[in-house]
């Protein structure tokens, strides 16, 4: 019985768990119910991704409508990976949260940094979730108002300024893509994707259908924050308390690139996308500039934090580029970073949300000589830093692997020379760190600084062991993303 | 136990070996027992597997598949079982000369020395061992890493710029050159085993050919092809007995290791001759070989001397694997044992001179047979090994590189040869010559200068004796040797 409901349940859950913690009020009880409930939501989507692997494609119709009319919940491999990646990362954040909220956000906000964390994930696990262009809208402002909500609440009064930032191009970026399925549902009268997927072929002359896709990609890539649409994302991940930075770097932009991959292979389809659209030059291009770009900028920051926010950027332009060579090993190779860079990154800020919560800065001057106080947390940066880098045996390693093949089979012998240049860089921006938390002598108050407690240890740790372990053992991650691409490049008409 | 347990357990006992050596970071007796007997452990080990390639026995275990159709996977072939024979034999001897020296030189963090030394040993047995360019290509990268903190020992501005220049040069050329040429490899022939014959005849051709051997021979930063060799004379700010193993033995060796089995199992030598445009290369191991020796003759500080002799050392190998013939081939592969145990005495001898009398640099050591005499006999018999003079091993390397080059119809290289030894006797030489035969710079030594015998640690003493007879020995038993590897060639 339930087993046919959780489609359902993914979102409804944290949903309601959400008001319910208003109403609890009391901080560690809440943070005791939100942990429960991401945990609830990651056995659920755990399951889902069983039930699609064994049975095929899942199609849940929301209060029993049928479509055109009702909203339909549509799961394949493709997205029932994505609701793995979300569900997990939150599920790891939340124990890390406890002291770390405690320490950074004020006391009586508390429950409420509880109740936007859980509504942001019904918003990002809704938009991977439905098969419906106009829900996914809904869900999109949903993880976005939410998002704002939680970056607001950072210590820093600059917070506020990244916000607003991000609240100005968010919604820029939701309302173009929804004047992009606008004009989609003009053309074609419906806006359930599977039914657009058959219509637009019929319609693919319009132009109202190029401005949609058009629309769509620079909506959907403000929220991805693809070069040249990046600009909210430094300061947001900065300034934001450190568990939002490490939840929303390891899933919002991910789900967007979801967004991306389900738009252009499933609603327009392939050929339409990359032939019709010259989508692959385009996408190339973005790609491109952004892992140069990214990891660039990322040598000069003076803060970590920045520092990994535009490493970000460079690694969603590695997204970008398996997204544009469209083939199943280029489609793998995006859907299988989604995964990676979520361990990565995502252990990576909470290191250095370890870091704020000992020393309060981030600063890289001020990380000297951390590596002999903090000997844990040091050593945890310096392997998710090498997954970073894409040394073997860890999952940088494999996504680079995948992506140049993808390059390579093709061709794109350009794409390939600058996933490694940008490699190189990674180098660059990841070994500044790591030599001044080893080797410059720390100051009174560093040398002074204690290990940063067991239970943000465990979590950090477990995201960094992640990256070892997905990158010796990918038979599951690979094995699905494959899977993922077949099932999304074949859906297309 | 059988040749396959063997074979996994070389790579095992090493990675067991550095986290039981960190869990004794407060009994430094304990701690070195650890480091010794994991030492005899993996040479037992790896011996045991001798015999069995010896005759003909190739054992392989697959590890775990990482990626699709490419497992981790471990092949013992001879060139990798005389390589990993030399590593594990000299890590013993390394062991016993790195207590003396830590110990003498009163070196800090030196359990983090130990741990990273065992993974170091890790990788050099992974890279020995791989069954194919990925399980080369990660060992080879857990090698680049584990030696970083060993290069960077000391901490201070100077080793970390050193270790700067170490990482980014060895970092940038395998992801920035190999790995490519690995995965378009990968993408051109859907394998990457090592066969007999190499696997590239037929999906790669014309220019392409050259490209990938470009990036092939660059990305291999480890064998220090010039202008990618600035890395070793960078990576001697390291304890001398990383310098002894690592930067004279294991790192390096599995550099123009790595660059062999690329050309014997991968190009596969009658592709290689058919090929046009790639003797470059052979030209370009020539000139590293003369350019570093020229370098190696203006260098004072002794340790930097001879990272530049090693640089130039190596491309002799590099040279006899371009040749691409039998004789350059098995040439290449002794040459990479003799010069393992001249080299490695001698940097033992300079590191046994700096504990003993803190001299650095060649001009200061005029008079220095007189006081640590049998340091500088061991000095002199690394030298006229490395030179390649009977009764030492060197001379078989030298020997059947001149016949390969012969064999080739390459008389450029044949001069080369001969020149590069001469340089090899002008830049070596006159250490021992005026250690025993000058009077000591008495403004030099100053109130360093003590009479009589002054010896290094009694370990060092013990480490220099057994490589020296080892050069010595090689000369009288490399039989076996070359009959196993002649193998590689003559299938």
């Amino acid at each position: 019985m339930i087993e046919a409901h959780l489609p359902a349940l993914q979102v409804v859950l944290p949903l309601i768990a959400a008001p319910l913690c208003v109403l609890l009020r009391h901080a560690g009880l809440v943070w005791l119910f939100a942990t429960l409930v991401t945990w609830a939501s990651l056995a659920v989507a755990i399951a889902l991704l069983q039930q699609v692997l064994a049975g095929g494609v899942i199609v849940y119709e929301l209060g029993g409508w049928e479509p055109p009319w009702g909203i339909e919940l549509r799961i394949d491999e493709a997205n029932a990976f994505v609701l793995v990646i979300v569900a997990s990362i939150a599920a790891v954040v939340m124990p890390f949260a406890k002291r770390s909220v405690a320490d950074e956000v004020e006391a009586d906000k508390i429950y409420l940094f509880y109740s936007m964390y859980l509504l942001c994930l019904t918003g990002l696990l809704g938009i991977a979730i439905t098969g419906d262009a106009f829900n996914l809208f809904v869900f999109l402002e949903i993880s976005s108002l939410s998002s704002y909500v939680l970056i607001a609440l950072g210590k820093d009064r600059r917070a506020l300024h990244a916000a607003y930032q991000y609240l100005i191009l968010g919604t820029i970026g939701a309302t173009f893509y929804l004047i992009g399925v606008g004009f989609l549902y003009i053309a074609t009268g419906t806006l359930n994707m599977v039914d657009l997927a058959e219509r637009i072929p019929q319609v693919q002359d319009l132009q109202s259908v190029h401005a949609a896709i058009a629309f769509i990609l620079i909506g959907i890539g403000l929220k991805a924050a693809v070069f040249p649409l990046h600009l909210w994302l430094p300061n947001a991940y900065c300034y934001a308390p450190s568990v939002v930075t490490a939840f929303l770097a390891a899933t919002a932009t991910k789900v967007s690139i979801y967004v991306l991959l389900r738009v252009f292979f499933t609603v327009f389809g392939a050929d339409f996308t990359f032939g019709v659209v010259p989508m692959t030059a385009i996408l190339m291009l973005l790609g491109g500039a952004g892992m140069l770009v990214g990891s660039l900028v990322a040598i000069f920051q003076t803060n970590a934090k920045r520092l990994l926010a535009y490493s970000s950027i460079a690694q969603i332009g590695y997204m970008v580029l398996g997204l544009a060579i469209g083939s199943v090993t280029g489609v793998s190779a995006a859907i299988v970073h989604l995964f990676n860079h979520a361990m990565m990154k995502g252990g990576l800020f909470l290191v250095l949300g370890c870091i704020v919560f000992r020393s309060g800065s981030t600063l890289v001057r001020d990380l000297a000589g951390v590596g002999k106080s903090m000997p844990l947390t040091s050593a945890a940066f310096v392997v998710g830093g090498l997954s970073l880098i894409g040394v073997p045996l860890t999952t940088g390693f494999i996504s680079k692997w995948v992506l140049i093949e993808a390059a390579l089979e093709e061709g794109y012998w350009y794409a390939a020379v600058l996933v490694v240049f940008s490699s190189l860089l990674a180098i660059a921006y990841v070994w500044r760190v790591v030599e001044v938390a080893y080797f410059q002598e720390p100051s009174r108050e560093v040398a002074a600084l204690r290990e940063a407690p067991m239970i943000l240890l465990a979590p950090t740790w477990l995201l960094i062991l992640a990256n070892i372990y997905f990158g010796v053992d990918t038979s599951v991650t690979l094995g699905v993303a494959e899977q993922a691409a077949r099932t999304l490049i074949g859906a297309g008409p | 136990m059988t040749p396959e347990t063997a074979t996994a357990l070389a790579i095992v006992i090493p990675m067991v070996a550095a986290p039981l050596i960190g869990l004794l970071d407060r009994q430094p007796n304990l701690r070195e027992s650890v480091t010794l007997a994991t030492a005899g452990l993996l040479f037992a080990t790896v011996t045991s597997l001798l015999l069995d390639v010896m005759a003909g026995a190739q054992p392989s275990v697959t590890l775990i598949e990482t990626l699709p159709g490419l497992p981790i996977r471990l092949e013992v072939e001879p060139l990798g079982m005389t390589f990993a024979a030399v590593a594990s034999f000299l890590w013993i001897v390394n062991s016993i000369y790195s207590i003396g020296y830590m110990r003498g030189h009163n070196e800090k963090n030196q359990t983090r020395f130990y741990i990273c030394f065992a993974l170091a040993i890790c990788g050099t047995m992974g890279v020995a061992f791989a069954g194919n360019m990925l399980t080369l290509f990660i060992f080879y990268e857990v090698l680049t890493l584990s030696t970083y903190p060993l290069v960077t020992h000391k901490g201070d501005r100077k080793a970390v710029m050193a270790g700067r220049t170490y990482l980014g040069i060895l970092l940038c050329t395998s992801i920035g050159l190999q790995l490519v040429a690995v995965i378009w490899t990968w993408t051109a022939t859907g394998t990457l085993d090592f066969r007999e014959g190499g696997i590239l005849a037929g999906s790669v051709e014309g220019p392409e050919v050259g490209i990938l051997l470009f990036l092939y021979m660059y990305g291999i930063g480890k064998a220090a092809l010039m202008p990618v060799h600035r890395w070793l004379p960078a990576a001697m700010v390291a304890p001398t007995p990383v310098s002894a193993l690592l930067h004279a033995v294991a790192v390096v060796k599995a550099g123009v290791f790595s660059v062999v089995k690329v050309v014997v199992y991968i190009f596969g030598l009658d592709f290689l001759n058919a090929a046009e445009n790639t003797s470059w290369l052979l030209y370009m191991a020539a000139a590293t070989i003369l350019i570093g020796s020229i370098i190696a003759l203006r260098q004072d500080n002794l340790k930097r001397r001879l990272a530049y002799s090693t640089v130039s050392q190596l491309s002799y190998i590099v040279l006899g694997a371009m040749l691409a013939t039998k004789w350059g081939i098995v040439g290449s592969s002794l040459h990479l044992v003799m010069h393992a145990f001249g080299k490695i005495t001698l940097f033992f001898c300079a590191g046994a001179i700096m504990v003993a009398s803190h001299k650095t640099e060649v001009s200061q050591m005029r008079g220095i047979g007189r006081t640590m005499p049998l340091t500088t006999v061991g000095f002199l018999i690394g030298s006229l090994s490395i030179i390649g003079l009977p009764p030492f091993g060197g001379m078989w390397g030298k020997w059947f590189l001149l016949l390969g080059s012969f064999d080739a119809g390459q008389l450029a290289m044949v001069a080369v040869l001969i020149l590069g030894t001469i340089l090899n006797i002008l830049y070596l030489m006159p250490i021992p010559f005026h250690g025993f035969f000058s009077k000591p710079d008495v403004a030099v030594a100053g109130h360093h200068h003590q009479e009589g015998i002054h010896e290094a640690p009694i370990p060092c003493l013990i480490a220099i004796t057994v490589t020296s007879l080892g050069c010595l020995a090689l000369f009288f038993f490399s039989e076996p040797a070359y009959e196993m590897l002649l193998r590689i060639v003559t299938p």
